[in-house]
């Protein structure tokens, strides 16, 4: 968890907006360790979580974060890397992983893995004696674009994201950060529309409009700096009355081994 | 820093017969001044060793320059993809080097293309240069004391140490990290059939004329990858009571039409998502076992840059090559001493937050006969 960040969102552990729909997002640069600060975030909030591990392995991410789940129940992991295996590379006696079949065939969309979402979100009536009572649930996704990847449709994903909000913001009133990384420029030059990039821009600009927390991340303008590895735009969008309200704000960071911290721009260390 | 790293090395050839320990014998580093406390377990196989980092297994890519870009080696569990230069001249003479390394360390080998034989390419590894004599003498002659044989291999004084075996000398260049390869010479029959090498040539697993032959040969591979890493024991869900090896797997030329991709040829493929679903099959087949992966790829055929962006970021290393050859740049006195540029696309931070990326953007390399140097550029106006 990155104490400069919580400051810039103007949120703690013990205070948080809920029904919040935090989009995490980069082009050309790696945001990944913005999945690691929510991840200790809400750990520590103590909240019950959900994590769709799709780009990495469990390793990494306990690796990062040292304390990962050591209360039973607290977070419900689902390693993409692992279960894909069972679809891909079939065997007679290996039960093949549900969540994961839109691998074996990319048209049935997400239609599974919601199914998973929602069996873990749903905080069961009855449970035995002496449960933990846990926050609310939150909703974690790292990364979508690895879906588009694996050949499933852009519409199918921005459908899933859509019935993970319906779910987890509006029904439980939890929290859903999801990350979405893109390529290439943004006004793209070429003539042509390659699948792959439109796929991803599209994808980006459908989750810009259904979350209430925009964070992009992307290199810096003025090109390659080994103190600053890149800027931060943060976004809100809030209703306050009628009118929505939006307020942009441009951060730069750096990333260390235990944590980032971020500043604002022309404020590096390395400058002044 | 690289002279940190050889000192690492030095403490970390242990000799082979540690191997055989268990699991509960944590690997004696004296470095701890450069090793954060990590839970990982450390294994001692010959021809890794942890990083300086963050703890990971690291094995050499048999081109020492490029260990270091890559932050002191290729973490055991990542691919490395290379992005071929025009005439996978280069690219081809890496993955040999990475191979040659495998042989070196008696690390296993996994062998695939589609183009060539993988035979071919084994045939053509570089001969390595070690210090003392590496090839297992054949022991079926046992030598009397009288036999004036070999006269000048006659050891005159040390004579008891005659008939000693030298194979303990190749023991001690295997758990180097790191070796040097003459390029001019291919490495000896004995030496590379000493490996074990597990061989997916494609026209032996699909017919070319199957209609199904387009996607079937990305899966085709990544089943016979996970069956030799299963039955080998490779797997770390492998009970560790037995020795441990690492596999080395180098996929030639992923992406070309001859794997019946279409990525190369059109510019909106039909299977657009054979190969990076592929891609992150391996990864999940990596991070689970023992191995580590070296794929090459004509990215100069591909189109599609959004696709290269996927495609890189399944792989974890990724680096390109371009060759001089045949450009205006050959005869060009800024890059006279080089042979090409290569560009560090992306690396790996696994289990950490931050990347270690290399401080210089601008870097050059050139195959020498003994040693493949990748260096920054450094232009004539800023000395």
């Amino acid at each position: 968890m990155f104490t400069e960040l919580n400051s810039i969102l103007n949120t703690s552990p013990d205070s948080f907006t809920r029904g919040e729909f935090i989009l995490v997002s980069d082009r050309q640069s790696d945001a990944s360790f913005l999945i690691h600060h929510f991840l200790s975030f809400y750990l520590r909030a103590r909240c019950k979580v959900c994590f769709l591990g799709l780009a990495q392995s469990f390793c990494h991410y306990s690796a990062v974060s040292q304390r990962l789940a050591k209360e039973k129940g607290q977070l419900v992991f689902f390693e993409g890397l692992k279960e894909c295996l069972s679809v891909l590379t079939p065997k007679e006696n290996n039960v093949e992983s549900e969540a994961m079949n839109f691998l074996r065939d990319p048209p049935v969309g997400l239609r599974s893995l919601y199914e998973f979402v929602r069996s873990s979100v749903i905080v069961s009536d009855n449970m035995e004696e002496g449960a933990e009572q846990w926050g609310p649930s939150v909703l974690l996704v790292d990364d979508l674009s690895v879906l588009l990847s694996l050949g499933v449709d852009v519409g199918a994903v921005l459908d899933f994201s859509h019935y993970c909000r319906a779910l987890v913001c509006s029904q439980v009133q939890g929290n859903m950060v999801m990350l979405v990384r893109c390529n290439g420029e943004e006004d793209d030059d070429d003539d042509d529309d390659d699948d792959g990039d439109v796929g991803s821009d599209v994808l980006l600009k459908g989750l810009t409009h259904q979350c209430n927390l925009h964070l992009h991340v992307q290199g810096l303008p003025t090109g390659y700096c080994k103190d600053i590895h890149g800027q931060m735009e943060v976004c809100w969008k809030r209703r306050q009355g009628d009118a929505p309200h939006m307020q942009k704000n441009l951060f730069q960071y750096k990333v260390y081994d235990k944590g980032a911290s971020f500043f604002a721009r022309g404020t590096s260390s390395a400058v002044l | 820093m690289l002279h940190n790293i050889d000192v690492i090395s030095s403490n970390m050839a242990a000799p082979v017969n540690s191997v055989g320990k268990t699991s509960a014998d944590r690997l004696q580093v004296n470095c701890t001044s450069f090793q954060k406390k990590t839970r990982s377990k450390l294994i001692s196989i010959p021809g890794t060793r942890p990083s300086v980092q963050n703890g990971q297994l690291l094995v050499s890519t048999g081109v020492t320059s490029l260990d270091y870009l890559l932050g002191g080696g290729l973490a055991v569990g990542t691919v490395l993809l290379i992005e071929e230069d025009r005439f996978d001249s280069y690219s081809r003479m890496i993955l040999k080097y990475f191979l040659a390394e495998g042989v070196v360390c008696r690390h296993e080998l996994f062998v695939a293309t589609a183009q060539d034989n993988p035979d071919e390419i084994l045939q053509e590894l570089p001969a390595p240069i070690l210090d003392d004599v590496a090839v297992p003498k054949p022991v079926e002659q046992p030598r009397l004391t009288g036999e004036p044989q070999d006269s000048l291999d006659a050891m005159k004084i040390a004579w008891r140490y005659q008939n000693l075996p030298k194979v303990q000398s190749a023991l001690a260049s295997s758990s180097r990290f790191g070796h040097y390869y003459d390029v001019s010479k291919t490495m000896e029959v004995e030496i590379r059939q000493a490996a074990k090498c597990h061989r997916f040539y494609l026209p032996d697993h699909i017919t070319p004329s199957s209609a199904a032959h387009r996607v079937e040969s990305y899966s085709a591979l990544l089943k016979s990858l996970q069956e030799v890493i299963h039955r080998e024991g490779f797997d770390l869900v492998t009970p560790m009571s037995k020795s441990r090896n690492i596999l080395r797997v180098g996929l030639h030329s992923l992406g070309s039409a001859l794997w019946g991709d279409d990525l190369c040829c059109h510019d909106k493929p039909r299977h657009s998502h054979a190969l990076t679903t592929f891609l992150y099959g391996l990864r999940a087949l990596l991070r689970s076992s023992l191995s580590v992966a070296v794929v090459t790829l004509p990215s100069h055929l591909i189109q599609d840059r959004a696709l290269m962006g996927n495609i890189t970021r399944l792989c974890d290393n990724a680096i390109a090559l371009e060759s001089f050859k045949g450009s205006e740049r050959e005869t060009n006195p800024l890059y006279k001493d080089y042979h090409g540029l290569l560009y560090v696309r992306q690396v790996p931070h696994l289990n950490c937050l931050a990347r270690q990326l290399p401080d210089h953007k601008d870097l050059a390399f050139k195959l020498k006969r003994k040693q493949f140097t990748i260096e920054t550029q450094i232009h004539p106006g800023t000395l």
